[in-house]
């Protein structure tokens, strides 16, 4: 099969990879038709995450058809067409009997600090991932889920993280009616993040960004407020000024590890891996949030230290609540929204690439050419 | 101003949003979000049919934290490890728990030593690394490369200089290495 692989920061190219085979009994073999490529990919792309090998095929956002299962999988079976959440979990440890499945104890040898993500580095398990013809998916009776009948590929590939991690997102941001928040971050996570903060009824959303086209994309798909903090000398203080220097009630950090916004941070963080990421929208959300007030961290971050302001968050009584999205969990709801009309989330894709073009299609996103949100990859056209 | 009890200023009224955005309010109720409460015991919603996984085969090898107790009972097998990386990566794995920046510090210097012996392997095998097709650059043409940069007040720009460096530094420092190292010793040999 046709697969990409990893060959060091800022490379990758399409290589020809035996096809994966059950390794264990509740294993399932998908033959993906569609991924993409999610910001988060990035990190990994520029060298960032620890453990990143050479070989290793990246892709956690994919859907695909049943091509083969293992003898004790119940509930799949060969031709069903699946989406397949980001998190692989069992379904039976301690964090997931608690419905914590992106925190799953029994799938990640390599750390205990975070679950399995396909195609994510070895620190989160050494999966690979479906940005390729064909993938494994581990505790098949658990992760995957039928797509139902109604549902665009290009919606359920976006279930798959982006719009449940925004979605969750606002949720961990404990979003009460009538709050300001800012989101910080105008990707597609930090977009659904606003998008879903309207459905726990805030009374304002602001996003902050320094891309001028997703900051458009944040007023026509999310309805939101929006500032490019490259137009303010200090965007905390204009956040100030704008919430009649009380802060906002909730702020959402959609940005993580590659954030900009202080050229020091992001060179020790994205450039010489000094730190496990750049905390500048994560120190940003943390003085901009009024006193008493929660911070939402969707972005994701490696690891090692980062030069966060804790004293402030200390000072200023925060709330600061954080995770991989639990996938599965906010299906079933986000179905609702999808069929009500609430949500679209395959108004974000703006790019469809062919597999055999991946490294084309991660250097536009990486530099964000071309008025680039969210790549897809189509895996069988090449 | 927040010098007085009252919430400063006023944001739009529910019926106001309501009429202006599709959707308002459908997760207002606290307690009726997916995710609330965080924690919820459930372990029969899952559709785990076991009360512990039966192991994968191969698990012997398998580098492992030292925060775990043993290797996890499925685990991924995209990239075993090798060479002079893998022997870095497996003493980071058995020597410092996660808890110990020597650990993180250790894989990030085997994610390098990794990529330059990936590198020399190509060169001697039939799909040598090929540094333009690889990262992609050859979409900055017909993808807009300079109206998407600039004039947009894209804070990146200001680095962007860099990455260049960070991929092409290692191929124009090699060879610099490779000559300087013959010429050292073709002077050792002169002098000898």
């Amino acid at each position: 099969m046709q697969a990409m692989v990893y060959r060091g920061p800022y490379k990758v190219r399409v290589e020809e990879k035996d096809i994966p085979k059950i390794e264990h009994p509740n294993d399932a073999i998908v033959r993906v038709t569609l991924a993409a490529i999610c910001g988060s990919d990035l990190h990994l792309y520029h060298g960032m995450m620890p453990d990143t090998r050479v070989g290793m095929t990246f892709g956690h956002e994919f859907i695909g058809v049943v091509e083969e299962v293992g003898p004790s999988v119940q509930n799949l079976k060969k031709g069903d067409r699946v989406m397949v959440p980001f998190n692989v979990y069992c379904g039976s440890c301690y964090f997931c009997a608690r419905g914590l499945y992106s925190n799953c104890h029994n799938v990640n040898p390599n750390a205990t600090a975070v679950g399995g993500i396909y195609g994510y580095s070895h620190t989160c398990g050494g999966y690979d991932g479906g940005q390729g013809q064909f993938v494994r998916v581990p505790f098949a009776d658990v992760g995957p889920s039928l797509i139902p009948d109604w549902m665009d590929d290009e919606d359920a590939v976006l279930l798959t993280d982006a719009c449940p991690t925004g979605y969750f997102g606002a949720q961990l941001a404990d979003i009460s009616e009538g709050d300001t928040v800012v989101v910080f971050g105008a990707g597609p996570v930090g977009l659904f993040a606003a998008k879903s903060s309207w459905l726990m009824g805030a009374g304002r959303v602001v996003v902050v960004d320094h891309l001028d086209y997703r900051l458009e994309k944040a007023r026509t798909f999310a309805q939101a407020e929006t500032y490019n903090f490259t137009e303010y000398d200090d965007i905390v203080l204009q956040l100030k000024k704008d919430t009649e220097y009380l802060g906002a009630d909730v702020v959402i950090d959609a940005v993580g590890a590659e954030a900009d916004g202080n050229l020091l941070q992001h060179v020790a963080a994205a450039k010489l891996k000094l730190q496990g990421g750049s905390p500048i929208a994560l120190n940003w959300a943390i003085d901009s949030v009024r006193k008493g007030g929660t911070v939402s961290v969707v972005g994701a971050y490696g690891p090692i230290f980062s030069a966060v302001k804790f004293g402030d968050a200390m000072n200023k009584g925060l709330t600061i609540r954080a995770n991989q999205c639990p996938v599965k969990r906010q299906w079933p709801r986000l179905f609702e929204h999808i069929q009500n009309g609430y949500l679209k989330p395959s108004e974000l894709v703006t790019h469809r690439i062919p597999l055999e073009h991946i490294a084309e299609g991660y250097h536009i996103f990486s530099s964000k050419l071309d008025g680039c949100i969210k790549p897809l990859i189509l895996p069988q056209a090449a | 101003m927040p010098y007085t009890a009252e919430k400063p200023y006023k944001n739009p009224s529910p019926d106001e949003l309501r009429a202006r955005i599709p959707g308002w309010g459908a997760d207002l109720d606290p307690r009726d979000r997916p995710s609330v409460p965080r924690e919820k015991y459930d372990p029969g919603a899952t559709g785990a049919h076991w009360d512990f996984p039966e192991r994968q085969p191969g698990g012997e090898s398998r580098e492992r934290s030292l925060e775990h107790k043993f290797v996890t009972p499925v685990f991924g097998t995209s990239v075993p490890l090798k060479g002079l990386s893998g022997a870095i990566r497996r003493f980071a794995y058995k020597r410092y728990s996660e808890g110990r920046a020597a650990h993180w510090l250790l894989l990030i210097a085997g994610d390098r030593v990794d990529a330059w012996e990936a590198h020399a392997r190509s060169l001697v095998s039939r799909q040598p690394d090929n540094p333009v097709t690889e990262t992609g650059i050859l979409a900055e043409a017909g993808h807009h490369p300079v109206s998407s940069r600039f004039r947009q007040n894209r804070s990146d720009v200001s680095h962007m200089w860099m990455d260049p460096l960070i991929v092409a530094g290692p191929w124009l420092a090699a060879p610099v290495v490779v000559v300087l190292g013959i010429r050292a010793a073709l002077r050792r040999r002169r002098i000898a």
